[in-house]
């Protein structure tokens, strides 16, 4: 099956900001943890929206702070979302992220729990939200180009054949749809240790490239060198790559790079959850390698679709982005094929070619824009981790 | 074209990939390089689960692992020809 990118459409919904989404949801969005009740007791109410509860937004200063408003933010932004409702224990807060929001000129609206209590603010915020679902329940669907999509991508449980097999699709995906306009996403800061040079020629500037150089050395000084036990071998790689073959974390990370293609170039090293600004292209993004992490970041800066390539199989999904499942192991395929959307393991047999791999990823891109549930949504997989920086105050 | 029982990234490599699952020790394997398509055949030394590596030549001690053309590690201990190679006799060089 041969495509032409260039031409190829889904059925989704264009936001008032242009951007396309995948997903129609209407989310109740914590500031904090303890709001994460009065989200919760909303989203039971009110059929059709979801809360995303969380563990931090309490006493966080700094860059770290920033860093939770961004993803905070950058959630309730994705296009992949109609409308939002923010509870928080207070209004300041509240509406720094609300406003945040509302740039977007989706509807959204904050709420705040100190001098009413849960009880008060639950109402209210309930009666808010079923008229979003009313709202956005009759929103329709456009035709709009593929390559409109933003698409991030991140693996998981790896091993020898994630490398030869479901990587290679995503980078062979990414090689046919990034020159048609397509917006990629890559990461995984730690697990480019080994492969740093690679990455480092990657850049499509030598701009680019030194950003991702002073990205991945302040990682390897800060957080590597700052907590190093005697071996980081003994977290990296992790004992389920190792189980899956994998030794070193070069190895890891050479298979790793394979997402990128053959012949894709990042056009910028984003920080974490940080939204593109340099048009269409691929990037780099500053993200932990925990898969629940990674894909919370690449969805708060407005990536609606998200691929990941597994080998010993990873389960994650997130809440608002569709998670697409690809494997080339086939004891994973038989152990657990309820967690994979694309089977990719004539690769291994040498059934299968990468191109017609990559074809396939394409297709299902596709077909869960068009509304196919991912293995992650049908069996309620919903991880919504936000990444802590540092102690709070 | 047969199954192949073991994949090779690069012509360069000095392991290759175990792709199927129950390998045991004996086998006559069909090895593939995937960047030529190239094959040759190598029999293996243990029994070796699918998605470990296995020695293409002797390696010893302090030898660089090669993969996809690059270097992995080195070797800690010996591997013969058709062995296993994984954490037991390879180690990154960097930590």
């Amino acid at each position: 099956m041969a495509y032409d990118a260039s031409t190829m459409t889904v059925q989704a919904w264009r936001r008032d900001n242009g951007r396309v989404g995948v997903r129609n949801h209407v989310i109740i969005l914590p500031v904090d943890d303890i709001s994460n009740a009065a989200c919760e007791a909303v989203a039971n109410n009110v059929k059709g929206t979801m809360a995303l509860p969380h563990a931090y937004g309490r006493l966080q200063f700094g860059e770290d702070l920033d860093l939770h408003f961004r993803t905070m933010i950058g959630t309730g932004a994705n296009p992949n979302v109609a409308a939002v409702v923010v509870i928080g224990i207070e209004p300041e807060w509240t509406k720094v992220i609300t406003d945040g929001i509302a740039k977007t000129g989706k509807p959204v609206m904050g709420f705040s729990i100190e001098q009413k209590g849960d009880f008060e603010t639950i109402r209210a915020a309930s009666w808010q939200a079923k008229e979003y679902v009313h709202w956005a329940s009759e929103l329709q669907k456009e035709e709009c180009p593929l390559t409109d999509l933003w698409v991030s991508t991140k693996c998981g449980e790896s091993d020898t054949t994630t490398g030869l097999s479901s990587c290679p699709t995503v980078g062979n995906m990414y090689d046919k749809l990034i020159p048609n306009g397509l917006y990629g996403c890559f990461g995984e800061t730690s697990e480019i240790t080994g492969a740093e040079h690679i990455c480092e020629k990657r850049g499509a500037t030598p701009e680019a490239s030194a950003k991702f150089m002073k990205i991945f050395q302040a990682y390897q000084d800060d957080v590597i060198f700052a907590h190093q036990t005697d071996d980081l071998s003994d977290s990296q790689p992790t004992k389920g790559n190792i189980l899956g073959g994998l030794t070193t974390i070069e190895e890891k990370a050479l298979g790793n790079l394979e997402k990128i293609g053959r012949d894709c170039t990042y056009i910028d090293a984003l920080e974490p959850a940080e939204a593109p600004e340099k048009g269409r292209g691929l990037y780099f993004m500053d993200t932990s390698s925990a898969a629940a992490e990674c894909v919370t970041l690449m969805a708060a800066a407005g990536y609606v679709v998200h691929t990941f390539p597994t080998g010993q199989g990873n389960v994650v999904g997130n809440p608002i982005v569709p998670v697409i499942k690809i494997s080339g192991n086939p004891r994973t395929l038989r152990t657990m094929s309820e967690h994979i959307d694309v089977d990719v393991t004539g690769v291994l047999t040498r059934e299968m070619t990468i191109d017609q791999a990559g074809d396939s990823l394409i297709d299902m891109i596709r077909r869960t824009s068009n509304g196919r549930l991912t293995a992650a949504e049908a069996l309620g997989h919903r991880e919504f981790v936000m990444t802590k920086l540092y102690r709070s105050a | 074209m047969a199954v192949p029982q073991l994949l090779v990234h690069d012509a360069k490599d000095n392991v290759g990939v175990v792709v199927v699952e129950g390998l045991s020790a004996g086998t006559d394997m069909l090895c593939v390089v995937t960047h030529d398509n190239s094959d040759f055949r190598l029999t293996s030394g243990d029994d070796i689960p699918i998605g470990h590596k296995v020695a293409l030549k002797d390696l010893n001690e302090g030898d660089t692992v090669i993969k996809y053309g690059e270097d992995i590690g080195k070797m800690v201990g010996s591997a013969s020809k058709g062995g296993h190679v994984h954490t037991h006799n390879c180690k990154t060089k960097r930590w």
